[in-house]
């Protein structure tokens, strides 16, 4: 095997030109286990982890640019209040020990519909910024992830950042698993409101082969909101429209049976996830008017 | 492949290193530390929790030549010249260590906790030793070592 570890992104870059086999690492929480387990073992390892450029984040006029290599423990501790949902998914992953070393950049690599950092991402459409000695593309996050496990990255690219909009109204993030911490999703739900826009973003987690939106279901809300004027009194949005929500969502999902759960459990519980997330939102705007 | 480290306030050196190698793998069998357990291989029992830069990861998961360079201290380097460290002393005193695999990993997190927040709620404990798996003690006399600890460390 071997180990290149560039001190630059620019050097990284380079390295993975050079080697385009290399498989990138940095906080290893998902690649390590392949390589402990003999599952895999990859001729080149490109370490990331001593890339500066990729461990920082910045301001860009309304939205937020966060380097692939910035850990969830740094995006719950610095990030909390422009990118809530993205950092109450952060607080599902794994463990103190797993958050401050996993990153987004790994979520986005690993492409798999359970990552917790994507349907935040896919609710804010996020960009995904993909860099090689040739430049730098900018894909949206649900053209990026082409499948389970596969990604639009070229051989020859690194996933650099990405960037989304910072929150201008509640966000949420609920998940389903057998206990409180290091849990891979059954399912998953991320809600962003736009108050500004009039807009409801959501996505589906862990339910189909990529995280999905729900396009149906957010037009029904916007119309439910626009209709009683609800964005500008602040009023209930009645439990009818909750459950109709969490049921338009149900349809969009496209969940298999695997060793986590059943379809239909899936089905279930996503309802469940995406009636009380909205309804948690909803309430937090509410409050936000008092 | 050669690996330079400070480990525990000390500059170790470890040659023939396999480039696939976990830094838990380096600490037991080439530099001597078998203090962090090597247990699960994927992170979910916390069993091999070090300090690396002065954050908690879990060593079985840090690819050895990621350690290149960085400060790491194992459970090894808790105790002070005196004797065990505040957090070791209340494991014991409380029965927090039965068949004692998962205590470094579990003394560690506490330490890093402390460090943290020194007066942390029990929600706040539970969420800290969320990565830890222990299967003797039930957990009730790990929460009462962590409230002892906080208390005696507390100025």
């Amino acid at each position: 095997m071997e180990f290149l570890r560039p001190p630059s992104l620019h050097e990284a870059l380079e390295a993975k030109a050079a080697h385009p086999e290399a498989v990138p690492i940095s906080g290893g929480t998902d690649l390590m286990v392949e390589i402990n387990f003999d599952r895999g073992r990859p001729e080149t390892v490109l370490d990331l982890s001593r890339v500066p450029e990729l461990a920082e984040w910045e301001r860009e006029n309304g939205h937020v640019r966060v380097g692939a290599g910035v850990t969830y423990e740094r995006i719950i501790a610095e990030l909390g209040e422009a990118l809530p949902g993205l950092a109450m998914a952060s607080r599902t992953v794994g463990s103190p020990q797993i958050r401050n070393r996993g990153t987004v950049g790994g979520n986005l690599g690993t492409s798999s519909p359970a990552g917790d950092g994507l349907p935040p991402l896919y609710a804010s459409e996020a960009e995904v910024e993909l860099s090689s000695t040739g430049g730098t593309r900018r894909v949206p996050v649900s053209e990026f992830v082409t499948g389970p496990k596969r990604n639009a990255l070229r051989p020859d690219e690194l996933i650099s950042a990405f960037r989304m909009p910072r929150a201008t109204g509640p966000q949420q993030y609920a998940k389903v698993g057998t206990r409180n911490a290091m849990v891979i999703a059954v399912c998953s739900f991320g809600l962003a409101l736009c108050p500004e826009r009039g807009r409801v973003e959501a996505c589906i987690g862990s339910a189909g082969p990529t995280p999905i939106r729900t396009p149906e279901a957010e037009r029904f809300v916007e119309g439910v909101m626009e209709e009683g004027g609800l964005w500008e009194t602040r009023g209930p949005i009645g439990d009818a429209a909750l459950r109709r929500f969490g049921e338009m969502v149900q349809a969009a999902a496209r969940p298999i049976d695997d060793v986590r759960g059943t379809a239909a459990y899936r089905v279930h519980a996503i309802g469940v996830l995406a009636r009380r997330s909205l309804g948690w939102a909803w309430d937090e705007y509410r409050r936000g008017g008092e | 492949m050669r690996l330079s480290c400070v480990v525990n306030g000390e500059e170790r050196e470890a040659e023939n290193v396999w480039e696939g190698e976990s830094l838990l793998y380096v600490l037991r069998e080439r530099l001597g530390l078998p203090g962090s357990k090597n247990a699960c291989l994927q992170g979910e029992c916390g069993s091999c929790s070090v300090y690396m830069d002065g954050v908690i990861v879990c060593s079985c998961l840090v690819l050895a030549g990621q350690a290149e360079g960085r400060e790491i201290v194992t459970v090894e380097g808790l105790a002070g010249e005196g004797g065990l460290h505040p957090v070791q002393e209340a494991f014991l005193e409380t029965g927090g260590v039965q068949c004692g695999f998962c205590t470094p990993g579990f003394v560690v997190a506490t330490h890093d906790l402390l460090s943290r927040n020194p007066g942390p709620s029990d929600a706040e404990i539970r969420e800290a030793l969320a990565g830890n798996l222990c299967r003797c003690t039930g957990y009730e006399k790990i929460l009462d070592a962590v409230r002892l600890a906080a208390r005696r460390m507390s100025p």
